[in-house]
């Protein structure tokens, strides 16, 4: 194996772009669930933006309309989430469940005609800078303004929940929905727009995988990613540099266990394939193990619903 | 009275006529269960090609898409042959035991099972293809054309028939080029495009410059298509996903075996056999050859593709070596189909360990 400088920075930016949409679907979570919203949707909402950005693309040949019109699509189907949960007050849990059923059942309807159908080409930033700086030029430059969104979302989200007065109060609407709603903070409308803004980026994170990193529709092909970003957003107790870093160790490990079987190191593939799973938990706890911090940033009415007149 | 008598006598004679009539020209229904969903263009979109062939020569057929290897599939099983089916195609390895268990119940239903071995009941006969004969095409192709000697295959899971094919395509490679490596990395799924895009990619990055697949989706041809690498598509013809990288791919062709078979239970000439077809029979198709490929190297690929069909050339011939130097077939000798059905050794020149 040869290593140089460059083939480093190649591996790196492949785990990057796996890291993708775990770090955008984990992000919007992160905000419906600091509202004191859980949603288990997130795989039945990436599953509706990657057919909807897949489909859109290929009817309208426009990758903007396609791109947003995800975005939309997951909207919408939070939107029945958000409905059910905050209107008619149905359970959390079991609402959220039955969102990723519809979703895998309906995209999987929708997508009968977009089986078998190559993707378009989605453009790339910088692509002339490629070979300007060993080792950081492939993790830099080259990408799609997707990936870049995504590495810039977890600051942005950090500062928008301790910086803002829109982040204070969706915390206080997670943490106490009885207090805000005496402050005089229309708690259903806060956590509406939380569940439809998670809505929105797990549609993102759909359409990145159908229409950028691997542009094609095939069934199921969200793979549990939903699943391990909701996982990414309980061990990193709420906080989005750590989904960040969870993302990256998840991302990597996948990738590297295929370096090192591709170079024949003698290691149990089965546990070369267990190992991203392990890892990013282990990490992730050990690195939250702060209870005070844990306590501060857990969403205290997470999955709990909330009566405007008890 | 007697009139009464004699005309229910003959109406009922006439009712008799036509039930047993009905009886005798009573449609011939088929039903096809299904691993994955038939949506996604590998695997299972291949089976249901061969259901749609099925359903044009006249027949009527059912399909249960997404169906487990597990008490499920005996669930699944019982309620098609109660519902009126008269053969019924179980599309994956692992619903032999439910099969199997289900026919015992249901005599006169045929159950046809694909990629099993067990024949337990006369109304249970198996299907298989020799994709193996496709990948020494693929494997021919492979060693021609890289430059970096190394080639990547995206396997899935250690069974035989994954094994079959890693062996039948590195000693096709190694005949043309005695330099070759072939890297194997484990993705252990059929399909998600994600996992199978990051495999091709560690394989590339590691210098290979040709990639097979052993998983269904079309993920690994567009991956090499961005590296500027050559691949080959697996189950259905990916040539539009990835014009420049995909040099020629397997297909495999379920339609005129399931017509066939529909037929039989049809005329009643159904019976129990084992059937496994190749390039020879086109259960096992190799679709257009890329013209980047020099011409002699076509030329060569045709003709292999004929020699494998009329049976002259065999995928394995010996001598052939396990990785430890083991004699495995003897040189003259062709492996016989039961090496084939159960190998789980790599021949000389593979890298790595089968995962256990």
């Amino acid at each position: 194996m040869i290593v140089d400088i460059n083939f480093v920075g190649l591996i790196i930016a492949s785990i990057m772009a796996s890291a993708v949409p775990l770090i955008l679907a984990s992000c919007g979570e992160l905000i419906t669930e600091r509202s004191g919203v859980l949603n288990l949707g997130v795989e039945g909402m990436m599953i509706i933006g990657a057919i909807s950005g897949f489909a859109l693309m290929t009817v309208t040949g426009s990758l903007i309309i396609a791109v947003f019109g995800a975005m939309l699509a997951g909207v919408l189907i939070s939107t029945i989430f958000a409905f059910l949960t905050q209107t008619l007050i149905t359970n959390h849990v079991a609402t959220g469940l039955a969102l990723t059923i519809f979703g895998i059942g309906i995209s999987a309807m929708i997508g009968k005609n977009f089986v078998g159908i190559p993707g378009k080409e989605f453009p790339v930033l910088f692509e002339g800078l490629k070979d300007t700086i060993p080792l950081l030029s492939p993790i830099l430059f080259g990408h799609s303004i997707v990936f870049y969104f995504a590495f810039t979302l977890p600051f942005m989200t950090s500062y928008f929940l301790k910086k803002t007065k829109i982040g204070l109060i969706v915390r206080a609407v997670g943490d106490s929905p009885e207090s805000a709603s005496n402050q005089g903070i229309n708690v259903r409308l806060v956590r509406y727009a939380c569940i439809l803004y998670g809505g929105a980026m797990c549609g993102l994170a759909g359409a990145y995988l159908s229409m950028i990193y691997t542009p094609q529709w095939i069934e199921n092909m969200t793979g549990g990613r939903g699943w391990i970003a909701l996982a990414l957003v309980v061990f990193s107790t709420w906080n989005p540099i750590k989904i960040l870093i969870g993302a990256m160790i998840f991302g990597g490990l996948t990738i590297i266990q295929f370096h090192m079987q591709a170079i024949g190191v003698r290691i149990p593939v089965q546990f070369l394939t267990a190992l991203p799973y392990i890892v990013t938990i282990i990490v992730l706890v050990v690195i939250s193990r702060d209870s005070r911090k844990i306590r501060l940033s857990t969403p205290s009415s997470l999955g709990k619903s909330f009566h405007k007149d008890n | 009275m007697h009139k009464f008598l004699i005309r229910s006598f003959v109406s009922s004679l006439v009712l008799l006529f036509t039930l047993t009539v009905a009886a005798v020209a009573k449609d011939v229904k088929a039903a096809f269960v299904y691993i994955g969903p038939t949506g996604d263009h590998g695997w299972t979109y291949q089976h249901d090609v061969g259901r749609k062939a099925v359903e044009a020569a006249g027949f009527k057929t059912t399909y249960v898409e997404g169906v487990p290897e597990s008490a499920d599939a005996e669930r699944v099983l019982r309620q098609l042959a109660n519902s009126g089916h008269d053969i019924i195609f179980t599309t994956s390895f692992g619903y032999m035991n439910p099969t199997n268990k289900v026919a015992k119940e249901f005599p006169n239903v045929k159950f046809e099972h694909a990629t099993g071995y067990k024949r337990e009941h006369p109304n249970v006969a198996t299907y298989a293809a020799r994709f193996y004969e496709g990948r020494t095409i693929l494997g021919t192709i492979a060693g021609t054309m890289t430059k970096s000697n190394v080639i990547g295959y995206v396997a899935s899971f250690p069974i035989p028939e994954v094994i079959r094919g890693i062996n039948s395509f590195t000693l096709a490679a190694q005949k043309v080029n005695p330099n070759i490596k072939t890297k194997i990395v484990w993705a252990f799924t059929w399909y998600d495009p994600g996992k199978e895009a990051e495999a091709a990619k560690a394989l590339i990055d590691q210098g290979a410059d040709v990639i097979a697949q052993h998983t269904d989706s079309t993920a690994i041809v567009q991956m090499a298509e961005k590296a500027g690498v050559y691949a080959f598509g697996q189950a259905s013809d990916m040539d539009k996903f990835a014009p420049k990288a995909v040099l020629t791919s397997v297909e495999n062709n379920w339609g005129p075996y399931y017509v066939d078979r529909v037929k039989a239970v049809a005329n009643g000439t159904w019976s129990q056999k084992d059937t496994w077809h190749g390039i020879g029979d086109g259960m096992v198709v190799i679709s257009g050859l890329d013209s980047q490929m020099p011409s002699d190297l076509q030329a060569k690929v045709k003709k292999l593709q004929a020699d494998l069909a009329s049976g002259k050339v065999h995928s394995f011939t010996g001598p052939i070596y396990d990785q430890k130097g083991n004699l495995m077939v003897a040189e003259g000798k062709t492996a016989d189909d039961g090496m084939l059905a159960g190998m789980m050794t790599y021949v000389k020149g593979v890298e790595g360990d089968i995962p256990k």
